[in-house]
This record gives C-alpha cells, sequence and structure tokens, in this order.
C-alpha cells in the first residue's frame, strides 16, 4: 500500500468540486450548502437555514405526493441542518415512510435519518419496527444489513422486544450471508447490552461460540465483540470460547505476514482480531488444560520475540499494529500474573518503551507498568525504572503523558522509595498543570501517610503540600492531618513548631490558618517556652490573619482564642478584649456572633476547672479508613484504586493512627460512631448547635455518620390501610406523596418525592427491598436522576405483583445529600394484603353457607377492642368500601352489624375472606371476625383492621 | 466499546458526529465543543490519547484522536478498546474515505455526508467494530454505489443540464491532507 493517496494538493492546482463531478444528483443539496458556507455571519446562516426548514416543511406538508428523489433531498438537507446544531423536530414521519420504498437509495437515508435523529423513546419506534420486520424478512442481504444497523443504532427496549429472538436465528442460520452475520452479531450485542433480560441464552450460545472458528475473519471480527461481552457476564456458559480463542490466535500468529491477505495490516496479520482474541482471554483465568496453556505461552513468547526483531517496514503504522498487539498481550501476562519469565519480559519490554520516541508509546507503557506494579513478581522490576519516571514527571511535553508518570510513581511507591517518590511529586506539583493538581495533592497526602516512618517528615510534607498548593488542598487532606497529629502525641510539638513557622510567611495559605489555629488550639504550650513563640506572639500571630480570612476559619480561630484562654491564663485578658470588640460580639454573621458572646461569657464566668474541663485537650479520634483516600476513590471512580491499597493503607493506616503509645486506647473505642458523639459533646460548649457551619464538629465526623445513627424506620401510617392515596412522608425537607392502583395482583405504585427547599439535593437515591418472604414482590423500578433541585417533584414509578400472602410490607430507603449531609431515611411502603381484594357480592344464603364452610378453627381470627375513631356509619362503610371488600347488605340479621366479602388474589392463588364487624356503641366496642380460606390471611388482616375502627 | 466518533475541522466546525449512545442534541453539540477544545490546544507530536471531557463521561473514557491536515478525527472509547488498534481504526477509515472519494478533502465530508455515514456504517456498528478490512468494506461500498447508480440514472440528465456551480467561491476552502501529518 503506498502513501500516494495523501497527494497534497495546491491551491493553484483546480480546486476538485465534488458535488457536481461525482454526478449522483441532488443539486439542490449542493446549492444549499454552498449557500450555507457562503454565510458571512452566524445571523445570515440562521436566517438561511430557517428560510431552508421553512421550504422542507412546507414541501412535506403539500398536498402534492413527493417523489422519493425529492425526499431523499430534503432528508439530506435536514441532517445537514442537523450536524451544524440545530435542532430538527420534523420529517420523522417522511424517514419512515422512505423506509418501506424499494429503492435502495431511498430506504438507506431513511434508516440514515433514524439512527441520527430518532431516539429511543420515540413514539414512531413502532412504525420503524414494522418496516425493520418486513427488510429482516427480505432475504435481501443490503437490506437486511440496513435493518440490523438500525436495531443497533436505536438499541430502544421495544425493538429489543420485537427482535431478540430473531437476529439469534439469523446469526447461527447456515444460510444466512457473512456480511449479514456480521451485522447480527453486532446488532445481537447491542440488543444484550439494553435490555440482557430479553436476550436469553440458548442453543445459539454454543454455536456462537464457534463463530471464532468461521472462515471469514469479518464474522470472527464481529462476533469477538458479542463473545467478550457475552464471556464477562455468563463466564460459565461461554468457557469453550478459551480453548477455540486460543488456536485462533496461534493460528495467526504463527503465520506469515501474507497469509492473512486483506486482513494484514502493514505487513503485520489480523492486528485487531489479535487484540480482541487478547482481550477476550482476559475475562479467564489461566487455562487449565495443559496443551492449550502451553499453546498460550508460545503465541505470547513469539509476540514478545517479534517486538525484538527488525520492523518490516518503516511506516508509523505497521509499528502502530505490531504495538498495538504487544500491548494486549503484555495485559493478558499482567492479567494471569503467574508467569514470572513472562512478567519479568513484559517488564523489560515496558522498559524499553519508556524511553521510545514514540509519544503514544511512552504513554502506554507507563500505563502498563502501573498494573504491573501492583504484581507481586514484577514490582521490584518496575521499581527500577523510578529515574525514567520521574524524568518523564519532569520533562513529557505532554500533560497526558505526565499524568501516566504520576499515576505509575503513586503505584510504584513503598517503604524504600516513598521519600523521594513524594519529594519529586512536591517539587512538580509547583508547576503541574491546573487539571491534576488535585489528584496530585491527595495522592502526595496518601502516600505521606501510607509509608511514613517518621511523623515529623509527615507534617512536613503536609505543609508543603498546603503551601505549594493550598487552593488544591481539600478539607480530607487537613482533616487528615489534624486527627494524626491529635492521635500521635510524639509528633505533637513538632507540628506546633513547624506550623507556628510556617506561618511567619507574610502570605500563608487559608488552610495553613486553619490548621495553625487548630494545631495552636490545642499544642501551643508545647512550644510557649521559647519566648519566640511565647503565647501572645502565638496569639497575635494568629490573629494577624484573622480578618483575611473567610467566614468558617474566623469560627475557628475564635474557638482557638478560647482555647488559648484555657491553655495560657496570661492571655485571658488580651483575648477577651478581642472577643468584646464590636466587630466580633455584633458581627452579622450570626455564627461569629454567638461564638464571641458565648466564649465571651464562658471565659468571664466559668471557674477555671470547669474551664479546663470544657476545653480539653482533644480525645483521639476513632481509627477508620483514610477519608483522603475515600476521595481519591470518588474521584477516580469505582475499580481505580484496586483492593490490594485498599487493604495495604488500612494496615498501613492503623498502624500510623493507632500504632506506637497510644495504640491500645484508640483500638479499644468501642464503635466510632459512639465515640464520634462522645466528642461531639466534649467540643467547645459555644459552638452554635452542630449548625452547618460549625467547623469544629465537621471535623470529627462526616455528617452521614450522625444522620444515619439517628436514621428510624418510619412506621406506616395507618390510614394508607384503607386509603391508595395521599401524602406518605412530610419532614421540613423533602415531602412524598403517594398515588397507587390495583388491578387483581398487580398494582402500580407513582411515588412523588418533592424537594421542599430551595437547596438542590444531590446524589438521590431510592432502593426498595422486601423483607423476607417478600423477596420478589416488586417487580420493577424506575430509575432516577441523581439530582432534585429545590423546588423541584420528581415521579418513580413502581410494579407490584402479590406472589403470595404476606404480612410485612415493602421497605422504601431513600438517601440523598442536602447541603453537604447525607439523609438517610426508610419508611414502609403501603402496600398490604388487603390491597389485592377483588370485591364479591353476594346474597344472604351464600354468605352463610360459606361462612359455616370455612368453620376449621384456624381459619378464623377473631378480635374485640376498644374504638379508636369515631363509630359513624357513614365513616365506617367508606373504611370497609376502602378495604377493597364488597359491604354486603340485608345479610347479617342485626342491621348495626357489617359483613363483607372479597377474594384476594395472588400470583399462585386466590383467597376467600368473609369478614364480620359488630359494633357495640354503647360500650364503644368492636368485635371483628374473619373468615379466610387461608389461616394466615385471617389473622392479618385482623391485625390491619382492628387498628382502623 | 466506541462511545462516539467525530470529526471536526481546525475552526472546530463538526463534519461528522456520530454518537453511539443517546444524547440529547444540545449535549451532543457540547460534547463536540467540549471535545474540540480539549484537542485542539495540543501540540503536534504529543501522544494521541488522552482522557474524555466532563460530559462524556471523564476520565473512564478515552479520547483517542488524528490530526489530518485540517481535520481532527475523534474516536471516544471505553477501557475495552486498545488505544493503538483505534489509531489503526482511524487510519482505515481514513485510507477508506480516501479510496471511495479518490482523494479525500474536507468538502467530500461536507457534500456527502450520507455517505461518510454509509461507509462509516461499514466499520463500526453499534459503538462495535464490525469490519477492520478495507477491501471488504470498498467492496460493500461500492456494491451500494452500484444500486445507487441504477436508481438515479434517471436524474443524471437533469443534473448534466444544469449550470455548474461557482466553484471559485470554494477555492479557499478546499485543500487536501497533508503527507506529513497522516503519516503519524
Amino acid at each position: 500500500l503506498s502513501c500516494c493517496w495523501l497527494i497534497h494538493r495546491h491551491s493553484d492546482k483546480p480546486a476538485k468540486m465534488p458535488a457536481v463531478s461525482k454526478g449522483d444528483g441532488m443539486r439542490g443539496l449542493a446549492v444549499f450548502i454552498s449557500d450555507i458556507r457562503n454565510c458571512k455571519s452566524k445571523e445570515a446562516e440562521i436566517k438561511r437555514i430557517n428560510k431552508e426548514l421553512a421550504n422542507i416543511r412546507s414541501k412535506f406538508k403539500g398536498d402534492k405526493a413527493l417523489d422519493g428523489y425529492s425526499k431523499k433531498k430534503y432528508v439530506c438537507k435536514l441532517l445537514f441542518i442537523f450536524l451544524l446544531g440545530h435542532d430538527i423536530d420534523f420529517g420523522h414521519m417522511e424517514a419512515v415512510n422512505l423506509l418501506s420504498s424499494n429503492k435502495y437509495t431511498e430506504k438507506q437515508i431513511g434508516y440514515l435519518f433514524i439512527s441520527v435523529l430518532v431516539n429511543s423513546n420515540s413514539e414512531l419506534i413502532r412504525l420503524i419496527n414494522n418496516a425493520i420486520k418486513n427488510d429482516l424478512s427480505s432475504r435481501n442481504p443490503t437490506f437486511m444489513c440496513l435493518a440490523l444497523h438500525c436495531i443497533a443504532n436505536v438499541g430502544s427496549r421495544e425493538m429489543a422486544e420485537a427482535f431478540a429472538s430473531e437476529i439469534p436465528r439469523i446469526l447461527v442460520a447456515g444460510d444466512t450471508m457473512d456480511s449479514v452475520k456480521q451485522s447480527a452479531a453486532l446488532c445481537l450485542l447491542r440488543l444484550y447490552k439494553t435490555s440482557p433480560d430479553l436476550v436469553l441464552m440458548g442453543e445459539w450460545t454454543s454455536r456462537v461460540v464457534h463463530l471464532l472458528n468461521d472462515q471469514h475473519m469479518g464474522v470472527v471480527t464481529a462476533a469477538i465483540s458479542l463473545i467478550t461481552c457475552l464471556s464477562q457476564k455468563n463466564p460459565d456458559e461461554f468457557k469453550t470460547c478459551v480453548s477455540l480463542a486460543v488456536s485462533r490466535l496461534s493460528r495467526i500468529v504463527s503465520s506469515a505476514s501474507t497469509d492473512l491477505q486483506d486482513y494484514t495490516y502493514y505487513f503485520v496479520p489480523a492486528p485487531w482480531l489479535s487484540c480482541k482474541l487478547l482481550r477476550l482471554l482476559q475475562c479467564y483465568p489461566p487455562p487449565e488444560d495443559g496443551a492449550v496453556k502451553g499453546r498460550l505461552v508460545e503465541c505470547l513468547e513469539t509476540i514478545l520475540n517479534k517486538a525484538q526483531e527488525p520492523p518490516k517496514s518503516k511506516k508509523v503504522q505497521h509499528s502502530n499494529a505490531k504495538n498495538a498487539i504487544l500491548f494486549e498481550a503484555i495485559s493478558l501476562i499482567i492479567h494471569y500474573d503467574s508467569e514470572p519469565n513472562l512478567l519479568v519480559r513484559a517488564c523489560n519490554q515496558l522498559g524499553q518503551f519508556l524511553q521510545h520516541r514514540e509519544t503514544n508509546l511512552r504513554y502506554l507503557a507507563l500505563e502498563s507498568m502501573c498494573t504491573l506494579a501492583s504484581s507481586e513478581f514484577s514490582h521490584e522490576a518496575v521499581k527500577t525504572h523510578i529515574e525514567t519516571v520521574i524524568n518523564a514527571l519532569k520533562t513529557e511535553r505532554d500533560v497526558s503523558v505526565r499524568q501516566r508518570a504520576a499515576d505509575l510513581l503513586y503505584a510504584m511507591c513503598d517503604r524504600s522509595n516513598a521519600k523521594q517518590i513524594v519529594a519529586e511529586m512536591l517539587s512538580y506539583l509547583e508547576t503541574a498543570d491546573y487539571s491534576i493538581r488535585e489528584e496530585m495533592v491527595l495522592k502526595v497526602a496518601i502516600l505521606a501517610e501510607k509509608y511514613a516512618v517518621d511523623y515529623s517528615w509527615y507534617v512536613d510534607t503536609i505543609l508543603n503540600l498546603i503551601r505549594i498548593a493550598g487552593d488544591y488542598v481539600s478539607e480530607e487532606v487537613w482533616y487528615r492531618v489534624i486527627q494524626i497529629v491529635i492521635n500521635r502525641d510524639d509528633v505533637q510539638g513538632y507540628a506546633a513548631k513547624t506550623v507556628f513557622e510556617a506561618l511567619q510567611a507574610p502570605a500563608c495559605h487559608e488552610n495553613m490558618v486553619k490548621v495553625g489555629g487548630y494545631i495552636l488550639g490545642e499544642f501551643g504550650n508545647l512550644i510557649a517556652g521559647d519566648p519566640r513563640s511565647s503565647p501572645l506572639v502565638q496569639f497575635n500571630l494568629l490573629h494577624s490573619k484573622f480578618h483575611l480570612c473567610s467566614v468558617p476559619t474566623r469560627a475557628l480561630l475564635l474557638s482557638a482564642y478560647i482555647k488559648f484562654i484555657n491553655l495560657f491564663p496570661e492571655t485571658k485578658a488580651t483575648i477577651q478584649e478581642v472577643l468584646r470588640c464590636d466587630s466580633q460580639i455584633r458581627n452579622s454573621d450570626v455564627e461569629l456572633q454567638q461564638r464571641a458572646v458565648e466564649y465571651l461569657k464562658l471565659s468571664s464566668i466559668a471557674s477555671t476547672d470547669v474551664l479546663a474541663t470544657v476545653l480539653e485537650e482533644m480525645p483521639p479520634f476513632p481509627e477508620r479508613e483514610s477519608s483522603i483516600l475515600a476521595k481519591l476513590k470518588k474521584k477516580k471512580g469505582p475499580g481505580a484504586v484496586s483492593v490490594t491499597e485498599l487493604e495495604d493503607s488500612k494496615r498501613e493506616g492503623g498502624e500510623l493512627n493507632g500504632g506506637g503509645d497510644r495504640g491500645p486506647d484508640t483500638a479499644s473505642t468501642p464503635s466510632p460512631s459512639a465515640d464520634l458523639l462522645g466528642i461531639r459533646s466534649a467540643a467547645p460548649v459555644g459552638a452554635a448547635p452542630a449548625s452547618a457551619g460549625s467547623l469544629l464538629v465537621d471535623v470529627f465526623s462526616e455528617a452521614g455518620d450522625i444522620s444515619s445513627l439517628t436514621n428510624p424506620l418510619i412506621p406506616l401510617p395507618c390510614r394508607f390501610v384503607c386509603k391508595n392515596n395521599g401524602v406518605l412522608f412530610e419532614n421540613q425537607l423533602l415531602q412524598i406523596g403517594i398515588k397507587s392502583e390495583y388491578r387483581q395482583n398487580l398494582g402500580r405504585m407513582y411515588l412523588f418525592y418533592g424537594n421542599k427547599t430551595s437547596v438542590q439535593f444531590a446524589s438521590f437515591t431510592t432502593t426498595v427491598s422486601c423483607p423476607g418472604e417478600l423477596q420478589s414482590h416488586i417487580l420493577s423500578m424506575h430509575l432516577l436522576e441523581p439530582l432534585v433541585e429545590g423546588g423541584a417533584q420528581i415521579q418513580q414509578v413502581l410494579n407490584i405483583e402479590c406472589l403470595t400472602d404476606f404480612s410485612d410490607a415493602p421497605l422504601l430507603n431513600i438517601k440523598f445529600r442536602y447541603g453537604g449531609a447525607l439523609q438517610n431515611l426508610t419508611l414502609k411502603l403501603p402496600v398490604t394484603i388487603n390491597k389485592f381484594f377483588q370485591p364479591t357480592e353476594m346474597t344472604s344464603s351464600d354468605f352463610f353457607q360459606r361462612w359455616k364452610q370455612l368453620s376449621q378453627p384456624q381459619q378464623e381470627a377473631q378480635k374485640i377492642f376498644k374504638a379508636n375513631h369515631s363509630m359513624d356509619t357513614e365513616v365506617l362503610k367508606a373504611k370497609l368500601l376502602g378495604l377493597g371488600t364488597a359491604l354486603l347488605d340485608n345479610v347479617d340479621p342485626n342491621p348495626e352489624n357489617y359483613v363483607c366479602a372479597g377474594v384476594i388474589q395472588t400470583k399462585g392463588q386466590q383467597v376467600g375472606c368473609l369478614l364480620r364487624l359488630e359494633p357495640n356503641a354503647q360500650a364503644q366496642m368492636y368485635r371483628l371476625t374473619l373468615r379466610c380460606s387461608k389461616d394466615s390471611v385471617s389473622r392479618r388482616l385482623c391485625e390491619l383492621l382492628a387498628e382502623q375502627f | 466499546m466506541i462511545k462516539a466518533i467525530l470529526i471536526f475541522n481546525n475552526h472546530g466546525k463538526p463534519r461528522l458526529s456520530k454518537f453511539y449512545e443517546h444524547y440529547n442534541e444540545d449535549t451532543e453539540q457540547q460534547i463536540i465543543r467540549e471535545t474540540f477544545h480539549l484537542v485542539s490546544k495540543r501540540d503536534e507530536n504529543v501522544c494521541n490519547f488522552l482522557e474524555g471531557g466532563m460530559l462524556i463521561g471523564g476520565s473512564d473514557y478515552k479520547l483517542i484522536y488524528r490530526h489530518y491536515a485540517t481535520l481532527y478525527f475523534v474516536f471516544c472509547v471505553d477501557s475495552s478498546e486498545s488505544e493503538l488498534g483505534i489509531l489503526d481504526l482511524i487510519q482505515v477509515f481514513v485510507e477508506t474515505l480516501d479510496k471511495c472519494f479518490e482523494n479525500v478533502c474536507e468538502l467530500d465530508l461536507i457534500f456527502h455526508v450520507d455517505k461518510v455515514h454509509n461507509i462509516l456504517a461499514e466499520m463500526v456498528m453499534g459503538g462495535m467494530v464490525l469490519e477492520t478490512n478495507m477491501n471488504e468494506i470498498i467492496t460493500q461500498v461500492d456494491a451500494q454505489n452500484k444500486m445507487e447508480k441504477s436508481e438515479v440514472m434517471c436524474f443524471v440528465t437533469f443534473i448534466n443540464q444544469c449550470p455548474c456551480l461557482d466553484i471559485c467561491s470554494m477555492q479557499g476552502h478546499c485543500f487536501a491532507f497533508h503527507t506529513a501529518s497522516a503519516s503519524r
């Protein structure tokens, strides 16, 4: 293949005019496009487009039937307009009409329009499905491919419902053309991804696996994507693909560069397929069969060997394709993590790439090495490249590559090289791209904590971090340093000294002031002996920053001041003076004002003893997962931080937090939450009662811990037994309304969540769980958007099926973030057994006959109870009707009594129920009797109803 | 999986956008803008991969791109795809376009959006790769062209009678792919 197609055309040569020279019509389209391109301004363009849209609209609406050519032309124009970023809200119907044309061009443009412009929930899907059905059965391969493409592009649930059973048949049928097979494979894959429940495994599964052996490489190429996806979800069913994939791979790898003809790409045989085969193998552990494994190892060795051979072409495409396979092979070797020999070879190969002149290869080598670093066989080998990686961090021109280098340094870090790596990362931070600073800060903070052997180094590192990149130091990071300093008394003096020095800088970051205020407030006494850092000097230093700080920091500083009064009685007068001045005691911010007032009062009326107790040094924090690590995990998404790393840090973190002299205290803390509350009460009393702005409280806990502690199960309001609609729950933040309807054993419930505040609720999630035997009663639940804007209401639909009779109601759990705090509440959904009642009318004689039939003692449940509500006849009738049963008149000989009959529909059976309610107005009592064909139902109904009257 | 395939020129004008996951029109346009912004500020000779923008899903997705003269070809893919493999795929795509349009240039993409979509559809379907063999793709496209030709014969006469378009007004836009940048 030559490069002659890439001719550089000079501007003096006649320009090519594609539209007309191709002679395929659509002159109107070319004119329109040229018009648009000649528009001098955006306004002119919009004007021209609107004119065209009006024209097309009138043509579509006009009386004259358009011929296929014109329809095609207009649809093409619409596509072009859409590409320019304009909304297209018509033409869909015309496109659908084009689908049923017999002409290829018209059909094709119709499908194109639909795959670009129709989304999966369009109302037109049914019409489109019809056209697709016709094309699929047309036996014309071109039409079939168009239809399959359309399904794969739109991929809606309705389409899956219509075609999920048809596609596998097309895929494995013996007489299907290769090109159709290819399309069918990917079409099925798409349906499986969107609606896995509709694509049922069956006899076709094994035949799909055997497509790996297909003669036609294109079919294998398409099928392997399908097989990989299916294998990930059902590894056991598709196990046989491993040996087939190995033999296919082996045939490709050992073939000469000309064997595969068209599938040879720049002298590399079938690179794409090789990559995909190697990816497929990464879904499975190493093959157990010795022969298969031997063959695979041979393949991998051949691939590694080929990398050392001289290239067959100087073209970048050649080395690209070759290396694509090589990187996948290395990924597989890392995935198996069982062949030390191959692992070391892989590591050496990557080491070569680290210094390659191709930036792409350096990038990929850094990325692959990251995973290699976590293997115990190769961790040491990876570490030998540390200088190269550090160099990459310093000198790479491309930020993506630098980021990979930073990732790799993070991954290869251990006790032996932590100081070097952290120092390099810190110095890199000074010039790092803004986009990656926050992540770098988190990484440095984690490494410093994880591998700290001496804590003065840790404190230095974090303070440096704040100095260099204060803006990117999140709360988690500085909370953490405080937690650690509080928990380790051997570092407290050093921390106080260092932070004092850091605060000397004329412009220091606000985060530094926070750490400084907190640490000096706790441990300022440890350095007060030195006249250069006497109490008053410390106080003046802190207070010199006060006016430049934000409200939360000022609040923290006020708390530090009151702690100073306790630590150093000699500063009392000065500090009281500060607190007393108008800017504090009359501060417009309520939090600051309250702190100033309360601290002033506290310092003047409390005795030294009381003051000492209230303002005692902070107790150690309970051991818990590093909040920084949690933050990094959140940032990188699940899976980004490997499990080993997590466990590692727990182990190390434990040492850091609880290790040493104070270990036992922390370890014996019964539970973090209990301790949490303890700390809260020990916090400076003056602090406003847990207001959102109260910084000190924030340090002790993520609000989530507290609110989940106090997460009571909200009982079901009993009025919902006889009612289907209403407000289920309401507090200051949230209102939940329900509307429900039931038919036979099925029900549908609409839940309306209203945000009563003006602030957005974030991460709003709801889950429904069914206790015990109820497991599968909830059929489906629509997912919600995670954000609920202030004042907004969102709706969720719940489909319910009653499988068998039950007594516990399903539970609805709602979680969301309001402000910073996690809200968590669980309530019972008003799904009770009586919702599935069907009323049954019957005569008096029928009723008593059945009553007698249900005479076994366990079939009857009876309760005598005092009336809780009005005994008014109309109220009672309404309640009994609301229950779902038929209220039978003229049945009971005593007209004061009420009798009802109904059948409860469950999926498995029907339960007949008879009810008799005998009020005694004088005694304000009721006697309730139930007889049902199933004894558990009698008991449950009796319990439910007794609360109603 | 390939999440989106975008082609835009050096000024950020979209020339092809194909999303394999549904977004509304506004988001699609924003994604194109965001992607252009991310890709266009990069120097030549840096690597061809970068993390996806926020709109497309952030660091779970990679943008893999090639810059040919006035056009950027960008594939947004998830972690299941081989980066170098996708680069090869872009090359196959461009070579195929070049064969089909006989020295492809930006104008071809503008005036034949439908054809470009068709060619792409022979390579990628529902976000997965259907075929990587250029000859096979071209065979399919040729077969379609033949069918098309036989159907539009009646219009050719009509077209030929029309006066030619003002070619000069377009010369300024015409260009070709540079050998140098394409060989990377």
